[in-house]
């Protein structure tokens, strides 16, 4: 590990104004950061620890949540408004890493952790575009299995491994940020970019910027929401493909619909075609299929990861048959 | 020293200089506390796990300097006076380990997920998210110890002596 200087910021300005004056980078609980570090992959001169600024989740007036970016993974999941409200975003949380990481996770932490990629932290042995602008992508002709199946480009094929993101995505989710520039806030499924050219550019936000909070808008009351993950082992191991949904049923017809899917893309990955497919219409197993294949339709496969496309199909179609079941 | 200690096992401790150093190479290598143990450096296996005011964390990912101001307990500061601790005593009678390696990263586990338990934090395998009681069913303590791998297999030992201890009690 290269030599750095660190720094606690007491609030958010003051770690805007640490993180403007050298090259430094945020450090939450440090789960991703630490092993990024240890491995040379993220060399910065500083480190700016951001887990003393506010870790509160609030109500707001119309009903919904604002959630500090400091709030550690655990306390969000074990909170009773999202246990009650917002189900999914829990379940999904919980069925993230270890207990011990999330205890220590931070949701800016969780939000803005990097790929898994074996060959992105192969410092030594591999090529990898996200790590070095131009040297080419190992993955590509490599072992593939748990890469990208949608919106994958020639240069990267890494996925966002969260499982909480895949919630937020599907529950709309605001995030919050403070910069040199000032405050602005960005959907959660803006904040990712897809790899095109330049996967080593991974999110909308400015150098320096710091996220301060995530929000979540109000959920209609007839709405119900769930997450389901498929992994190689019953717990502590990142998704092959994960679903988060939430719908609301109406006289056997789909009022309205959000999904999002994990372990598939280089971002949480909104499934907009599916929602577009299914919104209005009959809530059955049949539509629901014909919706998840309307989706997958974009889906390609590397040499080892087909079988995600067909393991997406049948969890978008049994999450959303299991949420219209139920009364 | 509040602000500008580590309290371990009871005692101030001034943190390292270097703001690399991880919680575990402190313990082990500066405070010679070689209980805790280093086995992947990745947080993914559990065996560097420690507690913190009480939660259980990895600390190979965690660096020293992070927890100025925290109390950290480690194996070394869990059996009292009159004795190993209660969950140390059921890892003996139940056969809860072969090398040994993992056991003090399961029993600081196993401590802070205890108390998780009883303050009704919910798993992945808890069917009702909204109950305030969690009941450490086999399957519960399975789940919530996933964190901690046991290269012997000695699980069936692990489970059993977590569940004596915790489980029964909560019955
Ligand atoms: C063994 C293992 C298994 C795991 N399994 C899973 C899994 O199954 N599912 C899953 O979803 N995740 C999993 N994870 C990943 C884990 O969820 C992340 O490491 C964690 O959420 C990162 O949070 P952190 O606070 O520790 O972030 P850090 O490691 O501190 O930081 C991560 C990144 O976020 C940046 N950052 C942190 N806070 C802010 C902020 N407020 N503003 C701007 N930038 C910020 C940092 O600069 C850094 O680039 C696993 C991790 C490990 C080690
Ligand atoms: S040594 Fe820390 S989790 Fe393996
Ligand atoms: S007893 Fe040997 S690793 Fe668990």
């Amino acid at each position: 590990m290269n030599p750095l200087t660190y720094a606690r910021a007491r609030d958010a300005a003051e770690a805007v104004r640490f993180a403007g004056a050298r090259d430094a980078t945020y450090l939450g609980g440090g789960t991703n950061l630490v092993d990024l570090l240890r491995e040379g992959v993220e060399r910065p001169a500083a480190l700016v620890d951001v887990t003393g600024l506010p870790a509160t989740i609030t109500k707001r007036r119309n009903g919904g949540l604002l959630i500090g970016a400091a709030v550690r993974n655990t306390a969000l999941a074990e909170d009773r408004d999202v246990r009650t409200r917002y189900p999914v975003l829990a379940r999904a949380i919980l069925a993230g890493a270890s207990a011990q990481i999330r205890n220590m996770a931070t949701v800016g932490g969780n939000i803005l952790q990097r790929t898994r990629c074996a060959y992105f932290y192969d410092i030594d042995g591999s090529r990898c575009n996200k790590r070095t602008p131009g040297q080419g992508c190992d993955a590509i002709g490599g072992f593939n299995r748990t890469h990208a199946i949608l919106g994958a480009s020639s240069a990267c094929v890494a996925t966002h491994p969260s499982d909480m993101c895949a919630a937020l995505a599907a529950l709309d989710a605001v995030v919050h940020l403070e910069g040199a520039a000032g405050a602005r806030t960005l959907p959660l499924t803006e904040l990712h970019r897809l790899p095109g050219d330049h996967p080593e550019v991974e999110t909308l936000l400015e150098p320096g910027e710091l996220i301060t909070a995530v929000e979540l808008p109000p959920l209609a009351s007839g709405a119900r929401s769930a997450y389901r993950k498929v992994r190689d082992r019953a717990s502590y191991a990142f998704a092959l493909v994960s679903v988060a949904a939430v719908l609301e049923v109406k006289n056997g017809r789909v009022k309205d619909v959000r999904l999002a899917l994990g372990g598939v893309a280089h971002k949480p990955w909104r499934a907009r075609e599916a929602e577009n497919a299914l919104r209005g219409g009959p809530a059955t197993a049949r539509a629901f299929r014909a919706a998840a294949e309307a989706e997958l339709d974009a889906a390609t496969a590397l040499h080892d990861n087909g079988f995600k496309i067909e393991l997406a199909n049948r969890t978008i179609t049994a999450v959303l048959a299991e949420l219209a079941g139920r009364k | 020293m509040k602000n500008v200690a580590i309290r371990i096992n009871g005692s101030a401790v001034a943190p390292p200089a270097d703001p690399r150093v991880s919680l575990l190479d402190f313990l082990r290598e500066t405070l010679h506390l070689h209980g805790t143990k280093k086995g992947c450096n990745q947080g993914a296996c559990g065996a560097c796990t420690v507690l913190v005011d009480g939660e259980r964390i990895v600390s190979c990912l965690a660096l020293a300097v992070q927890y100025v101001g925290r109390d950290i307990v480690t194996i070394e500061g869990l059996a009292g006076q009159d004795g190993p601790h209660r969950l140390q005593q059921a890892f003996i009678e139940h056969d809860g380990f072969q090398c040994g390696y993992c056991t003090p990263g399961q029993i600081c586990s196993a401590v802070g997920m205890a108390a998780e338990a009883r303050r009704g934090l919910p798993s992945h395998v808890t069917d009702d998210l909204s109950a305030r009681r969690i009941a450490l069913t086999r399957d519960e303590l399975r789940e919530r110890m996933s964190g901690n791998l046991c290269r012997c297999g000695a699980h069936n030992g692990i489970i059993a002596a977590i569940a004596e201890t915790y489980a029964r009690a909560a019955e």
